[in-house]
């Protein structure tokens, strides 16, 4: 048996099958990506006052990775709009685009996710003085990079000092802490630029609590690894999907033109949507 | 609607394609350097951020998804979706209004950062 209107618009509505699917798809997501933003503003309303980080993410890598992504969107449509005009060299370069874009996406993520676990907090049973250059700081809470045996480890927590009989390590402090307001973190990092670091030596027993940015250390991570890594899984799919039409699913340019270029729609039309969820995380996470 | 698409359409529709990706990167460019001038005030602060973003997502479903021009049959079904979205949204903050805010209910003390005296950053 034939399905109807796989390629061609049913009459009453409009629209081929994949179409309607798509959207059906996409209205779950929505509330999917919905239901994680309301437990997003769930926990930062619930914080404690002046507890939500700020400052922690790398505003540049974000700005950068969204123009990536924006970029990768708009080739999508080029692409598109190439094949509706029969030109099926300019939809392949265009989609090209659009793969290498999305993997260059997922490459920074992935660098991003590593420069986090292995930065660190350390709460201190006691405060110690620390030096910014010029100016010292007394305090119990501390955040920064750790040296131990000339590496920089990563994923460490409190029970790792024990378990691997770590006395003492090195940690390389930062200027600042995300509890401070961002105008503030801005201000600490501009008076500390290109001046001389002080690495301070921290003793296993004056430990309280020792946490890389993991989900674990936070609410905040918690969300932040959730939402971006939901984020990437789409991403990666989207990815897969289009470069499958692109590449070994092509044949079906030839025996099926019409029906080849709603898949390319159909498959456009998720890619906008991980576009879309994007356009909203970069400012909830890394900017607010 | 694709089988009334002309040449002369479809590279109209390029021409606003573009249009609308330097649109989207002009966006993000205003919501990155608004974020250099702090403002004291959270609410203006988030208000700028979520309506430039809002701008955007506009863009993109509008033109890219198309939904500029859509069939009635999807515009019925995001209708539903936009209903249970705001729904949803509305419930999270009813809820979270109805629970005594900061460290009311456990009656702990909230001490700001650095808690030592002696300096601060």
């Amino acid at each position: 048996m034939e399905i109807p209107f796989v390629s061609k618009a049913r009459p009453d509505t409009g629209l081929y099958n994949a179409k309607v699917g798509i959207w059906l798809f996409l209205a779950s997501e929505v509330m999917l990506f919905g239901a994680l933003f309301s437990a997003y503003i769930l926990l930062r309303i619930g914080a404690d006052p002046g507890t939500w980080p700020h400052g922690l993410l790398d505003i540049p890598i974000g700005t950068f990775n969204t123009a990536v992504l924006i970029t990768s969107s708009v080739t999508v449509v080029l692409g598109w709009s190439a094949l509706k005009m029969g030109n099926f060299g300019a939809y392949r370069k265009y989609q090209a685009v659009t793969i290498a874009c999305a993997l260059g996406f997922l490459g920074i993520k992935t660098f991003e996710y590593r420069d986090k676990f292995g930065h660190y907090e350390v709460w201190l049973n006691k405060p110690i003085a620390v030096k910014h250059g010029a100016t010292e700081v007394t305090t119990d809470r501390l955040l920064g990079h750790i040296e131990h045996n000339g590496a920089h480890p990563l994923f460490w927590k409190t029970e790792t000092l024990a378990r691997n009989k770590v006395e003492s390590f090195k940690l390389e402090p930062d200027p600042y802490h995300y509890t401070m307001s961002t105008k503030e973190i801005a201000h600490a990092k501009k008076e500390a630029a290109g001046k001389p670091h002080t690495p301070v030596e921290i003793k296993t027993s004056d430990v309280k609590r020792l946490s890389a940015f993991v989900p674990a250390h936070s609410t905040y991570f918690g969300i932040y690894f959730t939402l971006t890594a939901l984020h990437g899984l789409h991403v990666l799919i989207g990815a897969l999907v289009i470069a499958y039409i692109w590449g070994p699913g092509a044949k079906m340019w030839k025996t099926d033109p019409e029906r080849y270029m709603n898949r390319v729609e159909v498959s456009g039309l998720f890619w906008h949507f991980v576009d879309l969820v994007w356009i909203f995380l970069f400012p909830v996470l890394y900017l607010l | 609607m694709s089988d009334a698409h002309s040449h002369a359409d479809i590279k109209k529709h390029v021409r606003i394609y573009i249009a609308v990706f330097v649109a989207l990167l002009v966006g993000t460019i205003i919501t990155v350097w608004l974020n250099y001038f702090h403002f004291d005030s959270v609410v203006v602060t988030v208000s700028i951020a979520l309506f430039v973003a809002t701008i955007k997502a506009a863009l993109v479903a509008g033109f890219f998804m198309h939904l500029i021009s859509e069939k009635k049959a999807i515009y019925a079904m995001l209708a539903v979706t936009v209903f249970f979205f705001a729904a949803m949204m509305y419930l999270t903050i009813w809820a979270r209004d109805q629970v005594p805010r900061g460290s009311e209910y456990t009656g702990d003390k909230y001490v700001p950062y650095p808690a030592a005296k002696g300096g601060s950053y």
